[in-house]
């Protein structure tokens, strides 16, 4: 009996021991402000920019991550009554429409939009206001095609010519953010009707042997050759134009060029553009506006890169090194509405696989 | 059925009313913390303004494929089911009649699977059986091949392989743990009078498993019948259970209210099975006469026995530990990098991310959780059980209700369930929505029809006559429970905590969604490394990875320690 007292007694002090850290639940009247972000799992932030922003407005900032960006925009729209967050961050232009339509958001137009070129600006009411933007393009293994004398893939037509056949993977559209994109950059290419539609096309990949995963880490680590360090057996791969200077990056070695290149061919890509917004009925209007002044502020612009693998949207903000030397921006990915996306997104997708998994 | 004299209130805790209270904590655990939320969200789902809204269920009548679906998820599940059973079986025979060395760590190493996230195993089954992968290596050597033969890449086949590889460990210790208490005698007997070998197997020891075998099969039933992430990654998109298609409308083309009938679907399904399940599992387990392990495990002996135990362990140990060592041999070798880099950057920030968790916390994290839930669940599982195990019916009414009731979170969509916390519990004193406890509670759910199934099939062993004479001979209630009950039952007991600590260290859909960046748990951290590009991060997540089994392997090893060293063996 007294082995059991001893060994509750321990799991008790091990439980106590093992409490994550929270903060303090109760926050004082005098103490500092709480100001609560809501985003996807992909946010990320130097510890410095975020001490920054705390120190100027004597406020504590909390986040919450919960999933993909969909699964966020979801959580907000449920809980509109009594909101999780006061600011909403990586809403993108595939669920814009969605996030305007529920009506749960403040208009804010931050000065700082002087500094964001127009094209980003999809919102002309100031409800969600551009952070950062990043394309989704074919990304391809330099040494596999060098190896074997093939001319690496120059836009979406390349990839159901014969000597292509069974090299690319792609994101299954219904589970995956850069799935979807690519699927989109097909729609705003190919387009919707006409004698060779976008359908078409997916038909002929899947003829060429197209592989479906259902999310970037399976295609990019399992099937890629470069990602999968020789294990995977498809040299191209639907990835992000960011892609080759974060492996660069992350190699720690100095490179020539990139071991990876991105095909960034004319309406070969789709450029995903995050939001920031407020939600509507925060107690914090006043902190809520300075942080977003703040992320369209150039220290925290010029932190976004490498850390959240996408291009700021703010002019003035200089790019790192490693993306100033080896990343490609494309000069005319493909198009398509916010409003059409939405209207339409349910019925491509099941299009999508009807064609290419059934 | 047996007529029970008053010896069977000497017992003290068999009094109705006690029954009653035993199940009233649970119960209104599961009221607060399952039907509650669930509610909501489906509520809000199917009614947004407050007017009915059927369009998800008119969608579903008129698509046939939803149809195709269900029958899908149906029957890759009871096909996964029996696969399991028959991989499993031989080894939890071994597992129950032997004695030999490296027994403890080898049954802690084929738990390890059930944690795993399955985008690890993902790897894994890539670096054995994919394109490159070491089988078909082989296979292009030996047969003088230009392409590798297999390509199993999106198939059903390595569906059903990754579900008997989760699985698999729930028939050996559940089935296991039965079996090792089992009567040899009995069998001995049967040989005796004549019945072969097979026979003996058929028609005495497998009708006296049944109850555990049942309740093994019916828990690898659920978790195949609800499989997400084996389908969704593994089947490449080619094939959607329910649960894929409830995540898919409820992420990516948002339609709550296709989500909300389809999560509806799948958990009246889960009832009827649950309900039909307990019917059969009340009339099968009859109390039989145990034998403590000592008189029915030894070493074996004799060549033969030898190669009866590797003949039973060698396929189970092949199919469960291959994927893990090559998990743990990519971890050291991926990118050529010197020994252990990839553990060392672990404990590197080099981007001062606010996000970045040393690899102690999450580890203490994921400890945190798993303990908590574990204690939570053995104590609700338990009173559940001893509830549930009253063979008067008049005693407990509702029992046939109850029971299934339990199971209910096993069926239920991880993502429903996380959105109906955000929908429900908004508002003070239930203001749980960011809070770690909320993390507890979720996995508790989970676990919790672990424990019941673990320890009801035991309590339902016990011959009653045995409390009865002890009680007779002066024994007080206490005492009872202490010398019959409890050494009987802490095995099973602990076979139930083992699951509840192994579901909580394992879950990631319902922490992700209810946890703080901040305190995330080693399978969030590997999500999180394996969503960067560069080959450091895929060798970190790796890495932690192996960590993760690490400290599995070791939390198993001293649940099971524990256990052994405060109630006898029996």
């Amino acid at each position: 009996m007294r082995k059991l007292v001893i060994g509750l007694v321990l799991l008790a002090a091990a439980l106590t021991a093992c409490t994550p850290s929270t903060p303090a639940p109760t926050p004082t009247p005098t103490g500092p402000r709480t100001l609560t972000i809501m985003t996807h799992d992909s946010f990320d932030i130097s510890e410095e920019t975020l001490a920054a922003f705390e120190e100027a407005n004597s406020a504590k900032v909390e986040i919450l991550k919960s999933g993909d960006a969909g699964l966020v925009l979801n959580q907000a729209i449920l809980s509109a009554e009594n909101p999780l967050a006061d600011v909403i961050y990586g809403v993108d232009n595939t669920l814009m429409s969605r996030a305007l339509e529920a009506g749960i958001l403040e208009a804010y137009e931050s000065p700082l939009l002087a500094q964001v070129p127009d094209h980003l600006e999809l919102d002309s009411d100031h409800y969600l206001l551009p952070v950062d933007y990043g394309d989704v393009c074919l990304n391809y293994d330099k040494g596999w095609f060098e190896e074997r004398g093939l001319r690496p893939p120059e836009n979406l037509e390349d990839l159901v010519k014969p000597e292509y056949k069974g090299l690319t993977v792609v994101e299954n559209p219904a589970s995956s953010s850069p799935g979807l994109a690519f699927m989109l950059a097909t729609i705003g290419h190919f387009g919707l009707e006409g004698d060779y539609t976008w359908l078409d096309y997916w038909a002929d990949l899947r003829e060429n042997d197209v592989l479906v995963t259902s999310g970037w880490e399976e295609a990019y680590w399992g099937a890629f050759t470069y990602g999968s360090q020789g294990e995977g057996d498809r040299p191209i791969v639907v990835s992000y134009a960011s892609s080759p200077p974060v492996e660069v990056y992350f190699s720690g070695e100095d490179f020539e060029e990139a071991p990876t290149g991105v095909v960034v061919g004319d309406g070969s890509c789709f450029r995903q553009i995050e939001f920031v917004g407020i939600l509507k009925g925060t107690p914090n209007r006043d902190l809520a506006e300075a942080w977003i002044d703040f992320m369209l502020g150039t220290t925290f612009q010029e932190d976004i890169p490498l850390h959240m693998f996408m291009f700021p949207a703010n002019e003035s903000a200089a790019l790192p090194d490693v993306f100033a030397r080896f990343a490609v921006i494309p000069e005319k990915p493909a198009f398509v509405a916010p409003a059409d996306i939405q209207a339409n997104r349910e019925t491509w997708i099941e299009q999508w696989t009807e064609v290419v998994l059934r | 059925m047996r007529k029970r004299g008053k010896g069977q209130g000497a017992g003290g805790t068999r009094g109705s009313p006690v029954l009653l209270l035993l199940v009233l904590l649970p119960l209104a655990f599961l009221l607060l913390f399952y039907f509650y939320p669930l509610a909501s969200i489906v509520g809000l789902s199917l009614a947004p303004e407050g007017r009915l809204d059927l369009a998800g269920l008119v969608h579903l009548v008129r698509s046939p494929y939803y149809v195709r679906t269900l029958w899908f998820t149906t029957w890759q599940a009871a096909l996964s089911t029996l696969l399991t059973v028959v991989v499993a079986l031989p080894g939890a025979y071994v597992f129950a009649r032997y004695v030999f060395p490296g027994k403890s760590v080898l049954e802690a190493l084929i738990t390890v699977p059930f944690v795993l996230p399955t985008v690890v195993v993902a790897v894994a089954f890539t670096a054995l059986i994919g394109p490159r992968g070491v089988l078909n290596t082989v296979l292009m050597e030996v047969l003088g091949l230009e392409r590798p033969p297999l390509d199993l890449q999106g198939t059903l086949a390595v569906i059903l392989l990754a579900h008997v590889f989760y699985n698999a460990v729930l028939v050996v210790r559940m089935v296991g743990t039965q079996w090792a208490n089992l009567d040899p005698t009995v069998v001995e007997a049967a040989r005796v009078l004549g019945a072969g070998r097979w026979r003996a197997f058929w028609e005495v020891t497998l009708p006296l498993l049944a109850p555990s075998l049942g309740a093994a099969a019916l828990l690898t039933f659920m978790f195949c019948f609800t499989s997400f992430g084996v389908v969704l990654i593994l089947g490449g998109g080619r094939y959607a259970t329910l649960e894929v298609e409830i995540f898919y409308r409820t992420v990516y083309l948002p339609n709550l209210s296709l989500a909300a009938t389809l999560a509806l679907i799948q958990i009246l399904f889960t009832f009827g099975l649950m309900s039909a399940y307990t019917r059969v599992q009340a009339w099968l387990s009859v109390p039989r006469s145990l034998r403590p392990r000592q008189v029915t495990q030894r070493s074996p002996r004799a060549v033969r026995e030898w190669m009866v135990l590797l003949g039973a362990l060698l396929p189970l140990l092949a199919l469960l530990l291959a994927p893990l060592g090559a998990l743990v041999e990519r971890s050291l070798t991926l990118g050529d990098v010197p020994f252990l880099a990839h553990y060392r950057a672990l404990f590197t920030n080099p981007r001062r991310s606010v996000f970045y968790v040393p690899p102690i916390a999450a580890v203490r994290n994921s400890l945190f959780y798993a303990l908590a839930t574990m204690v939570l669940s053995v104590v609700l599982g338990s009173m559940v059980a001893t509830a549930l195990s009253e063979r008067d019916r008049r005693r407990l009414p509702l029992a046939r209700v109850l029971d299934p009731l339990f199971m209910l979170p096993l069926g239920t969509s991880a993502v429903t369930l996380g959105l109906g916390y955000i929908v429900a519990l908004d508002e003070p004193p239930l203001n749980l929505r960011t809070s770690p406890v909320l993390v507890v509670l979720a996995h508790t759910l989970v676990a919790l029809p672990f424990v019941v199934r673990s320890v009801l099939p035991a309590l339902r062993s016990i011959d009653p006559h045995l409390r009865e004479a002890a009680a007779v001979l002066g024994a007080s209630p206490w005492r009872v429970f202490r010398e019959i009950d409890l050494p009987i039952v802490a095995r099973a007991v602990g076979v139930g905590a083992i699951f509840a600590f192994t579901v909580s260290m394992g879950e990631f859909g319902a922490t992700s969604l209810v946890a703080r960046p901040q305190n995330p748990t080693m399978p969030i951290a590997i999500y999180r490394l394996l969503g960067q590009p560069g080959v450091s991060n895929y060798g970190q997540a790796l890495a932690m990875s192996t960590l993760l089994m690490l400290v599995c392997t070791l939390g198993f090893l001293l649940i099971e320690r524990f256990r052994e060293g405060e109630v006898g063996e029996f």
